[in-house]
């Protein structure tokens, strides 16, 4: 009975605006943030009150694109907001509790997915697995610093380590964190380890796995969460990768799994490592095509500082069990816990835009299913001391070691070109092309220390 | 109190099931009228949803059995398919009212209320309760122990569910069909996640009313017989 079935679902989600909008009369919402994500990464916002949110169900809400990076070309630049019901949470820290918040997907006037809109750009990923069978579950270790302040004139103070700080800042940090954990778990991101991490004032929060869309915008609010309470508290959070010379930068690993019908898709109790075949073509594809989305993955300058020699980074592409040098690594699993059989892909870091970065995974992945990628060996190795002689004897090839590197190997992807659709694909080159010829005409402090001298 | 409609046949059809659901009516499917008796809850029928286009004779059985009881299963709403139309001629007696399959879950809804509504019924309960847990259907509020809960759409229709069958184990697979029935990523395991997500909300000392049962699925409390 297909015509009941698309009357139910037109009435199931005209229940999830009326669940809204008697949730908004109920616990006195005075404003309703619209929240999407621009092409970098960058949560923006729209305002509206109660009394605008039915019209905003029904009709979407209309903004102007083009002052949103990467949003449109200027003859196409009318879009609009459309509020997914199903994200509606409160923001118990924000206003006194009276604010709510839901995402958004971006649609053209004619009602087709906005080709410029991260998250439509995800979806369509996670429908194309999804009817090759596979649901895509992430779960992120999200890494980042407290520093005293964000002024970028000097370099940023941790919050743990000056001697100014001492009498009070373990206080303030684990306040702070308890405070965060306490936000996050309100608004339905359950937290599984909270912990310090090696480098001073910095600290690793891992979520608890959720399907792949759910958890990109789960990275937007706790990257928003964080950085307000600490703000509120006079300090300032950051997720730049590496903000710190000569100490830990900041990743976020994402463990990373497919389930099927039949329960998850990466577990075989007789295979080697639990890994079943389907696993072991994801993880196939997911070296295969490591290097071509590391741009998306690892977007900023900076990125490339983290990844380097001598810090827990990856800088090959590997894989094996128990090696921290690996660039992907298969977890150690209880074998009667066939659910929690994944890969741990150890590259990426907090700075990247969520819904691109897990849509380049997954297309990898999902190539090296579809076309029946073989498994290279394991790299057992410490990579941290292999020479580029030895490298190329293992058949192990180095990640980028710059934007600029990365962007040419994006370049030529036809697998990132489709995984983000021409429109995004472009605009991320030509803007991150412009980043790194900014940067390249940038002459630092450590040249004029070096050089100044002497020559 | 609990309001469970009889529904035939078994299994029923899944989008009269899901239309249901939606409305948060409770529903039992039986296979045929040798059933009727061992599958009457306590508080016996809220009425019957006879569905007979694909089995018209055992169909009108069932409905002449439910007219013959001593007390009878009202109201009975009957549904069918176009071309059975002239079936209803001279069976007046058998049913309350009737529906045309594919038929729009809004106008089941509305019948049903409707049928109710004349047989000095009332509709739909207003409150679950459950212990500290309340869930007012009017306002789409949950609260435990007078606190309010902010709950998501889906949270909100999970912990519906649940509560208005205590101490009944769903499967996962069970819990999808029957609460997200459309439009979602994740399969059977998004399942896990809306429960973790559900206890967190609840807190501490609540998280507990919602109880895993290994390799079957979940359950919340426990029966109130």
């Amino acid at each position: 009975m297909n015509f009941a079935d698309a009357a139910a679902i037109t009435l199931q989600v005209e229940r999830q605006f009326e669940y809204v909008l008697k949730a908004v009369e109920e616990r006195h919402v005075k404003l309703i943030r619209l929240w999407f994500t621009d092409v970098l990464g960058q949560l923006k916002s729209v305002a509206i009150s109660p009394a605008e949110l039915e019209v905003a169900f029904e009709e979407g809400v209309h903004f102007d694109g083009s002052s949103i990076d990467g949003f449109s070309r200027i003859q196409e630049s009318d879009v609009l907001a459309m509020p997914d019901p199903t994200t509606f949470e409160m923001m118990p820290w924000a206003d006194g509790g009276s604010t709510g918040r839901m995402f958004c997907n971006i649609v053209n006037h004619d009602g087709t997915p906005f080709a410029g809109d991260p998250r439509q750009v995800l979806k369509s990923n996670l429908d194309r697995a999804q009817k090759a069978g596979f649901n895509f579950f992430v779960a992120p270790e999200m890494e980042f610093f407290y520093f005293a302040d964000g002024d970028p004139r000097h370099a940023p103070e941790p919050l743990d380590s000056g001697s100014f700080y001492d009498l009070t800042t373990n206080d303030v940090a684990s306040d702070l964190r308890r405070e965060t954990l306490s936000v996050l778990e309100a608004m339905g991101i359950p937290v599984e380890y909270s912990f310090h991490e090696d480098s001073p004032s910095q600290h690793e929060i891992d979520l608890r796995y959720t399907d792949a869309l759910t958890m990109a915008d789960q990275i937007m609010t706790f990257r928003l969460v964080v950085r307000e309470l600490a703000m509120e508290r006079g300090r300032f959070a950051s997720f730049m990768p590496k903000p710190l010379p000569g100490i830990q930068g900041s990743g976020m690993h994402l463990h990373l799994s497919l389930f099927g019908p039949d329960g998850n898709a990466f577990h075989d109790e007789d295979a080697a490592y639990s890994l079943s075949p389907i696993a072991q073509k994801f993880l196939a594809g997911l070296l295969h095509h490591a290097r071509e989305i590391t741009a998306v993955t690892n977007q900023l300058v900076n990125s490339y500082k983290r990844l380097v020699v001598g810090y827990e980074a990856p800088t090959w592409v590997s894989w094996a069990q128990n090696n921290r040098s690996a660039l992907i690594r298969v977890p150690v699993t209880r074998r009667d816990k066939p659910s929690s059989t994944r890969l741990e892909f150890r590259s990426p870091d907090p700075a990247c835009n969520p819904y691109l970065a897990f849509s380049v995974i997954l297309a990898a992945g999902m190539a090296g299913i579809e076309n029946d990628y073989a498994l290279p060996p394991e790299t057992t190795d410490n990579l941290f001391e292999l020479t580029p002689a030895a490298a190329a004897d293992l058949g192990v090839a180095p990640l980028p070691s710059s934007l600029a590197e990365a962007l040419d190997v994006m370049e030529g992807s036809e697998l990132v070109r489709d995984a983000l659709g021409e429109h995004i694909f472009e605009w991320f080159l030509r803007n991150k092309r412009s980043e790194w010829r900014d940067y390249k005409a940038h002459v630092s402090q450590w040249e004029l220390e070096r050089y100044l001298p002497s020559w | 109190m609990t309001e469970t409609f009889l529904l035939f046949p078994d299994p029923a059809p899944s989008d009269l099931v899901r239309s249901l659901d939606l409305a948060g009516y409770n529903w039992t499917a039986v296979g045929g009228v040798e059933d009727l008796s061992t599958t009457e809850p306590e508080e016996g029928w809220t009425g019957a949803i006879i569905v007979a286009d694909e089995q018209p004779e055992r169909a009108w059985a069932v409905a002449r059995e439910i007219r013959r009881r001593d007390v009878p299963i009202e109201p009975l709403l009957l549904m069918l398919s176009g071309n059975q139309l002239e079936e209803l001629d001279s069976r007046d007696e058998l049913f309350d009212d009737f529906l045309i399959a594919p038929f729009h879950p809004r106008e089941l809804e509305a019948r049903i209320k409707h049928l109710l509504w004349r047989a000095g019924r009332g509709v739909r309960p207003e409150m679950i309760e459950y212990g500290p847990l309340s869930l007012n259907l009017e306002t789409y509020q949950a609260q435990i122990s007078g606190h309010s809960l902010d709950l998501t759409y889906m949270e909100y229709e999970l912990l519906k569910f649940l509560a208005s069958h205590p101490g009944k184990v769903f499967t996962r697979e069970t819990l999808l069909n029957r609460v997200w029935g459309y439009e979602y990523y994740g399969g059977a395991r998004t399942v896990d996640v809306h429960v973790r997500r559900l206890r967190a909300k609840l807190g501490e000392e609540n998280s507990h009313l919602i109880q895993t049962l290994r390799s079957v699925g979940y359950k919340l409390g426990s029966s109130r017989w």
